[in-house]
């Protein structure tokens, strides 16, 4: 195997069964991941782009086994991710670690914010105080929070600082591959540009991976090295960043990148989509974009294009391009 | 304060609504959180003004306060006017107040979520609300509502007049709203941060309605907004709030090329830029002010910088330093009533 690749995942699904009634029965599955296939090399930031409900988080979870899949593979390392248990799969996500979107809501408000800190490091097994000590204050350190900080609790923090909180608890084992979803989303601008100057600093010192999950592709732009766009459960395009927002394929991702309204003015026209993103219970035949999509042909009423590499490199999921 | 405006009506367009030095403090237990402090804004008629800040800035207080819709107690409108057709809507008999609510003046909330009431239709919301200010019958009422739903580019109004607020998605209870909120052809339209919870794509959408609105109604728009990006798209005048107070006012295109206060100028340069190859994004050091224990002087001096000992004790005044462009800072007072541009 080649030895750069950190992360690889095959064929991963996730279907959650809807049911009701009294029996329970099943109505219907919600796909909420169907069929993702995607690779991250060591050190990389692979960017994750997409609407709410399109699956971007529950695939970040799955990665991590807060999900358990339904089919597919994820190789982490080496390591067939799906089949391990207890230490192992502690000891694996030591590597692999999240951090989440709201970071009030990712702290317990009764626990110092050093007391958090100190707690992802005992879970994996350090119970020397002079080391926790040590480890805390360095970790603290990293973030930009002041040693001081450590016996106040997490009300007493912004937004921002408490987004610190969490990045410090993610880097508590040295991992290889952080999960970012949605780390900037519910911070102010001003704040927004320091925790994502922290996240890059940290990926320059320290060499690790992010698996960076968002819905604004100005931010992807800035610290990604490769985007993935996903619609209803599934990849519809994959490329280095230079060339993703140079040659965009997708009419999706043209209509994404012409939402968002730049400070400078460009030629692009502006794409208006139609109607609101499928229901997942019941996605539409054939290519899943094709009931809002702007250049619809009739073949992609029925058939489903298949994810092949258009330029070296880029993929797409497209019936314009096959 | 009229002086500050003074200067750009040469487009000859009137003043529908004036705010004079705002002041809606909170008395709570742990201290007064004086969450707008002293707010000067007029509203033409037919512009867009963007009221741009980050959270707890008070520009969504400055809005709720024009129709006294913050919570009181613990809220206050401790001094200044809010003058609307002549009447002073910050002090005036709550029955008058109730009558301009909605029809003359009217309100969209960030979250349409929490706005609607569960357990009435679509239909019946708009309705009620065509019934409370106009005399008209329900049949009436429910067409203006099927009306306006089509307006807003909603697909099969009539059904969808039938529907619960949760058998639609966000985008679909925004743009209900919306309709709700034209529904007695307001002079006014209060829009706080309509689009922060709804995707990219259905942002694109929502604007697209509130840019033809404005240019298909006589209405003037208040846009409260963190989002300078939407500003550009949307707005004609600017109004940059920091600390409960504007600290810079410009036409739109003015103040994203030439921005004057420390400020504007960080905000508008941490914004990640499609465009931007740099692999650093400048930022604001420091966060936004605890309301509780404002700075004393202007409230950006711990994070300007350009701070100078006089900020740290002083208050700035708003100073003109062209024409259309006011500003609060003390870099600028030499400037001040000059017509120069800086």
């Amino acid at each position: 195997m080649d030895s750069s690749l950190l992360l690889q995942v095959k064929g991963l699904r996730k279907y959650y069964r809807v049911t009701a009634g009294l029996m329970s029965r099943t109505r219907g599955e919600i796909r909420a991941v169907d069929g993702v296939s995607l690779s991250i090399n060591r050190g990389e930031v692979l960017g994750l782009v997409g609407e709410s409900g399109c699956g971007k988080s529950t695939l970040g979870k799955i990665i991590l086994r807060l999900e358990e899949p339904t089919a597919g593979e994820i190789n982490f390392n080496g390591i067939d991710v799906i089949n391990l248990k207890g230490r192992d799969l502690r000891e694996m996500r030591g590597k692999m670690q999240i951090i989440f979107q709201d970071p009030d809501s990712s702290l317990d408000p009764r626990m110092t914010v050093g007391g958090s800190i100190e707690e992802a490091l005992v879970v994996h097994g350090i119970s020397d105080s002079a080391e926790l000590e040590e480890r805390v204050a360095r970790l603290m350190e990293k973030v930009g929070l002041e040693a001081g900080f450590r016996e106040r609790y997490p009300h007493e923090f912004s937004g921002g600082q408490k987004q610190r909180i969490g990045i410090a608890r993610a880097l508590a084992m040295d991992p290889q591959l952080i999960i970012a979803d949605e780390p900037v989303s519910a911070l102010d601008v001003s704040v927004q540009a320091q925790v994502l100057n922290l996240m890059m600093d940290i990926r320059d010192r320290d060499g690790l991976a992010y698996l960076f999950v968002s819905h604004d592709l100005s931010v992807v732009k800035y610290l990604s090295d490769r985007v993935a766009v996903m619609y209803l459960g599934k990849i519809v395009e994959l490329a280095d960043k230079e060339e993703f927002f140079r040659n965009p394929l997708h009419p999706y991702t043209e209509a994404l990148l012409s939402a968002i309204a730049s400070l400078r003015p460009d030629g692009r026209n502006r794409i208006l989509l139609t109607g609101d993103v499928p229901s997942p219970l019941n996605p539409p035949s054939g290519c899943r974009f094709h009931t809002r999509c702007h250049r619809m042909m009739p073949v992609c009423q029925q058939i489903e294009p298949q994810f092949t590499e258009s330029a070296p490199g880029h993929y797409v999921s497209c019936h314009l391009y096959t | 304060m009229k002086s500050v405006y003074g200067n750009y009506a040469e487009v000859k367009s009137e003043i529908v609504l004036e705010v004079i030095n705002l002041k809606t403090w909170f008395f709570t237990r742990r201290g007064i959180v004086k969450a707008v402090n002293g707010v000067d804004f007029a509203l033409e008629s037919g512009e867009c003004l963007c009221l741009v800040g980050e959270s707890g800035c008070g520009k969504s207080v400055t809005a709720l306060s024009i129709l006294r819709l913050f919570d009181s107690p613990p809220g206050r409108i401790v001094q200044g006017k809010v003058i609307y057709g002549g009447t002073d809507l910050a002090q005036c008999p709550m029955p008058y107040l109730r009558k301009i609510r909605g029809k003359d003046i009217a309100m969209v909330f960030q979250n349409a979520q929490s706005s609607l009431n569960p357990v009435f239709t679509i239909g019946d919301q708009i309705a009620e609300q065509v019934m409370v200010h106009q005399r008209v019958s329900r049949p009436e009422a429910l067409d203006r509502a099927r009306t306006l739903l089509e307006e807003m580019n909603i697909p099969q109004p009539g059904r969808v007049l039938k529907m619960y607020p949760h058998q639609m998605s966000g985008g679909m209870k925004q743009r209900a709203m919306i309709a709700m909120s034209l529904s007695c052809n307001p002079a006014i339209l209060i829009a706080d941060e309509p689009t922060t919870s709804v995707d990219v794509t259905i942002r694109a959408q929502i604007i697209y309605i509130l840019q033809e609105l404005k240019n298909g109604r006589d209405m003037s728009v208040i846009f409260i907004t963190h989002d300078l990006s939407l500003v550009k798209e949307i707005g004609d005048r600017a109004a940059v709030v920091y600390g409960g107070k504007i600290v810079e006012v410009a036409p739109v295109e003015h103040i994203l090329k030439n921005p004057a206060h420390p400020y504007t100028v960080g905000l508008i340069d941490c914004l990640p830029d499609l465009s931007a190859q740099s692999r650093r994004l400048p930022s604001i050091p420091g966060n936004t002010p605890n309301p509780l224990d404002m700075p004393p002087g202007c409230p950006f001096h711990p994070r300007c910088p350009k701070v100078m000992d006089i900020c740290r004790e002083v208050e700035p005044a708003m100073v003109n330093i062209a024409d259309v462009h006011t500003v609060c800072c003390h870099l600028f007072v030499n400037m001040g009533g000059g017509s120069g541009n800086g």
